[in-house]
């Protein structure tokens, strides 16, 4: 039993290179809503969400006051070559939502695949951040886990 | 767009497209003009700046990412080798098995043995959700536990 009270994983960051390109793409094209923007004078607060749903992102400007700027500078790099984030969604139609991003022209980097948890497909938002979206089908972990082993138990 | 991406941070996000582009078709030959173009650069700078950029060439790249999903493909499947080589992108045996071995450290036959369910016995898994008698069993030493095991199979 744990003892540390923590209740729910409330905010997960994002590292973006320009908050209202990020505000505009994770709220037009992905549905966010923004739960928080403000301007707390060393940095702007701005987190979204799915609505209806408690977890949000905070989508967090490379730079001070978290960031030196020679650390902001590698860390945009590393943005910039798809190695840092990544934000898993789930939808309840994933054809009609990577039907709909695809027409928006987002960047796709895997079209709709069906997988033993589902099906899913990858997109990257405009800093190069990997998204992916999934619409989970109803086996249990132990049940994707067997679908991995059958076909190799069956040699 | 606020503040503008510097040099490095624009040739990183270019060079991504080209490798995600590379991640698409990773079954198809190298295509470099291509690739090249997504990146806004020529043939002859292409490969230099993947380098720079991601520490390896772009053959490179592909050849692992086609290990990588030929790895999914021989656990997952049970297509013979020759065919899980075809169907990541090599065109021929050789090829594969030495990239595969380079890359991963072990033949495709190998991998493949090796990543196969272990067939638990059905008397080990009886003997492993028997209920035990506790009180009426002799006391359990770290010998007899595990002439126990040995035993069960």
């Amino acid at each position: 039993m744990t003892t540390n009270h923590i209740t729910s994983l409330h905010i997960r960051s994002v590292p973006v290179l320009d908050q209202d390109e990020a505000l505009d793409f994770y709220t037009t094209h992905l549905g966010f809503e923004v739960r928080d923007d403000i301007d707390l004078g060393f940095m702007r607060w701005l987190t979204v969400g799915v609505p209806g749903q408690d977890t949000s992102i905070l989508l967090e400007l490379v730079g001070a006051p978290v960031h030196d700027e020679a650390t902001a500078a590698q860390v945009r790099e590393l943005v910039a070559k798809g190695a840092l984030g990544g934000v898993f969604l789930l939808s309840d139609d994933v054809h009609a939502t990577y039907a709909a991003l695809r027409d928006a022209g987002v960047e796709i980097t895997q079209e709709p695949v069906e997988q033993p948890y589902g099906t899913d497909f990858g997109i990257r938002d405009p800093f190069g951040n990997p998204v992916r979206i999934s619409q989970p089908n109803a086996a249990t972990p132990a049940e994707v886990q067997g679908a991995y082993d059958a076909v190799a138990a069956e040699r | 767009m606020g503040r503008p991406l510097s040099a490095q941070e624009d040739t990183n996000r270019r060079m991504l497209r080209a490798r995600d582009e590379m991640d698409r078709r990773y079954a198809d030959p190298l295509d470099v003009p291509t690739l090249a173009a997504l990146a806004h650069l020529s043939v002859s700078q292409f490969g230099r700046v993947f380098k720079e950029v991601y520490g390896e060439t772009p053959h490179r790249y592909l050849q692992r990412r086609r290990v990588e999903r030929a790895m999914t493909l021989l656990r997952q499947t049970d297509r013979p080798v020759t065919d899980v080589a075809w169907d990541v992108g090599f065109a021929s045996l050789g090829t594969f098995s030495r990239t595969f071995s380079n890359v991963v450290g072990c033949s495709p036959t190998e991998f493949r043995a090796r990543h196969s369910p272990v067939a638990v016995p059905s008397c080990f898994i009886a003997a492993w959700t028997r209920p035990r008698e506790k009180q009426t069993a002799p006391p359990q030493t770290a010998q007899t536990e595990k002439r126990e095991e040995v035993g069960a199979g």
